[in-house]
């Protein structure tokens, strides 16, 4: 079964007088285990349905099931609750809590789901070390790189065990060899078996991906299976 | 619910920008600070004035007599009348929900009227029934008051005051058992008092109490009565049976009833209602200012609270990114703004409390001040203060949470 599966999507923005017809009918659908990459220029639509995606944009019109459960008519309160459950976030800009430290940023959405202080924390640094950056744990991200900013921010998005993690523009923000850092980790929690999806304009990261999709205008313009390059011979 | 991360997460934010949380704290403080001095001012002035009635029976008023000023039933205008011992009796019998009714008599005297061997001094003498110690209190030092059998009997017994002993009597002499002589009669002084409140004035201890019937007796007085001090029973004041007696008595004297002039009075429930309503009215503006200032202190808070959410619009956008339910977000900002409402509110009582103790101490330290005693808040007062805290907190509160959860989760992360 799919884990995500979208149908005839549609979105468009008011804009004063005028609608911005950005989403054209999307039908799109992922497995459990894919490495999709979303590309796009600007004005593509792609950022618009990865918010579609990750529940913090609602679509106009069409259908979206995550594993099964129909992702409608949600309230805030529920969309949350989803969010938190079936969703992992990774950003171009981090999006880190810059008052709180790597290991209490990565038991954020733990603490959301109510699990104990002592548990929560243990798990943390479990994270924490699995991106390597277990000595970092009590540091603000101030006194982080931008990778290691990103790492931990994976790190986070991981912690909850989300069905799906989606990553908009991840290396965004990065120089060319923390990208690959980066996306190295990607490709190891993807053959892990977690289910993927990166947004990005750049091809040298789609091309580490198992899937391209492109997007242009608000429609599906080529979807193909690509063999993956491995980030692991940069680093 | 108490959760040491949510604690832990206001104590951050509000210690993030300690300058301006100090200053938005300073207006709830001074707030509620103003709030308390100015009640505890009120209270001052109150228990000032009311230590000018002293312990006195307040629901009481004196009546005397003076000239007709209308010709009625064939008796002229101007015409002197006295009241009677009968004039107390029908009183009794015809005015209900009376507590006292004392009838007293008085001579003073400009010139020595009481000698006590060599030495002598001019005193006001009252002849009186027992009551009157219940309706202007005296403390009794040694011995005792008037009682019942000293009426009947028309013992020749007398209560001194204070200054009375110090002008007659040397230091160590014997007081109970002693004579006095008034006017030509020996008095055996049964009891010392000394009058509290009043102002402290000195003439007050220079009184001396006898028996009315012995005083009649004494100095020639027959029936009549100088004048009265009635009280009535409680919940039933005095003013509103006050017509009724004037009645009674300008019927008993054949005063013409709308000779309004023909009977002295002073009602002391009036006076003392006045000065109530006076100070329920001050209470009430202490009250007004001092929830003013507050509610400008509160509007303080909210107004940081609302530049504190926009602040961490982004913040809020990656929480509910990552699942923060708004009831959540919501939850954190109110704790956030009552939290600091209840901290500097308390820092308000407890310098306020700290000022009163202050003033009270220089107070003891300079003696007695007219008009201003003992200035305080109750604790019934306080507890109404951190009920108004808590509530402004939450109203402080309420706006600035409901911004921040009113933006979309994708447009607060936007938000650079």
């Amino acid at each position: 079964m799919a884990m995500i599966e979208i149908k005839d999507l549609h979105k468009s923005y008011q804009m004063g007088s005028n609608s911005l017809h950005v989403l054209k009918g999307i039908n799109f659908s992922v497995e459990a285990g894919e490495l999709v990459a979303i590309m796009g220029s600007s004005g593509s639509g792609k950022s618009t349905l990865l918010n579609i995606l990750g529940m913090l944009d609602e679509a106009n019109e069409g259908s979206y099931e995550l594993d099964g459960v129909p992702i409608k008519n949600l309230n805030e309160t529920k969309a949350a609750q989803y969010r938190n459950k079936f969703l992992g976030f990774v950003f171009q800009s981090f999006n880190l809590i810059n008052y709180k430290t790597a290991a209490e940023n990565v038991a954020l959405p733990l603490y959301y789901q109510k699990m104990p202080r002592k548990e929560r924390q243990e798990k943390a640094i479990k994270y924490l070390e699995q991106v390597g950056l277990k000595d970092w744990a009590t540091h603000l991200p101030s006194e982080l790189s931008g990778g290691q900013k990103q790492r931990v921010a994976i790190a986070r998005a991981m912690a909850a065990e989300p069905k799906v993690l989606l990553a908009d523009e991840p290396t965004g923000a990065l120089d060319s060899k923390t990208s690959y850092e980066v996306m190295d980790l990607i490709q190891k929690i993807n053959d892990a078996g977690n289910t993927i999806l990166v947004v990005t304009h750049e091809p040298d990261i789609a091309d580490m991906c198992k899937r391209i999709v492109h997007l242009k205008d608000g429609v599906i313009v080529e979807d193909k299976k690509v063999k993956q390059v491995r980030a692991a011979q940069y680093v | 619910m108490f959760r040491i991360d949510r604690w832990k997460e206001i104590i951050e934010v509000l210690t993030t920008n300690w300058f301006r949380t100090l200053l938005t704290a300073f207006g709830v403080f001074w707030g509620i600070l103003i709030l308390i001095i100015l009640l505890a001012a009120g209270k001052g002035l109150e228990n000032g004035i009311k230590a000018d009635f002293g312990d006195i029976a307040t629901n009481t008023m004196f009546v005397w007599t003076r000239s007709t000023t209308k010709p009625y039933m064939g008796l002229p205008i101007g015409r002197r009348f006295s009241y009677t011992t009968e004039d107390v009796e029908s009183m009794w019998a015809q005015i209900p929900n009376l507590r006292f009714v004392s009838p007293r008599n008085q001579i003073g005297s400009d010139t020595p009227n009481v000698t006590k061997g060599v030495k002598k001094g001019a005193y006001n003498i009252y002849g009186d029934y027992p009551e009157i110690i219940r309706q202007d209190p005296l403390g009794i030092t040694q011995g005792r008051f008037i009682n019942h059998l000293d009426i009947e009997n028309s013992r020749k017994v007398a209560v001194i005051g204070i200054g009375v002993v110090q002008d007659l009597y040397e230091t160590d002499e014997t007081l109970i058992g002693s004579f006095i002589t008034v006017q030509g009669v020996n008095f055996k002084v049964i009891g010392v008092y000394k009058k509290e409140g009043g102002g402290g004035d000195q003439n007050a201890q220079k009184e001396i109490y006898v028996p009315f019937s012995s005083f009649s007796r004494a100095f020639n007085r027959g029936n009549r009565v100088g004048w009265m001090a009635v009280t009535a029973q409680d919940g039933t004041p005095i003013t509103a049976i006050k017509e009724s007696i004037f009645d009674l008595l300008k019927k008993q004297h054949r005063i013409a009833p709308d000779d309004k002039r023909a009977i002295g009075h002073f009602d002391l429930y009036e006076e003392y209602s006045r000065v109530e309503s006076l100070f329920g009215a001050m209470r009430f503006i202490a009250f007004f200012v001092g929830f003013l200032v507050l509610i400008s202190g509160v509007i303080g808070v909210s107004n940081i609270m609302l530049i504190v959410v926009k602040e961490r619009t982004k913040e809020i956008g990656i929480r509910r990114a990552l699942g923060e339910s708004p009831f959540s977000i919501k939850l954190q900002i109110m704790m956030e703004s009552i939290f600091l409402t209840i901290l500097s509110g308390m820092a308000g009582i407890v310098v306020g409390a700290l000022f009163i103790y202050g003033v009270n101490y220089a107070l003891t330290l300079t003696g007695p001040v007219d008009m201003f005693m003992a200035p305080s808040v109750n604790v019934g007062v306080v507890i109404g203060a951190l009920c108004i805290l808590i509530f402004s907190g939450l109203l402080a509160g309420f706006i600035p949470a409901r911004s921040a959860i009113k933006v979309k989760p994708i447009e607060a992360l936007r938000t650079e």
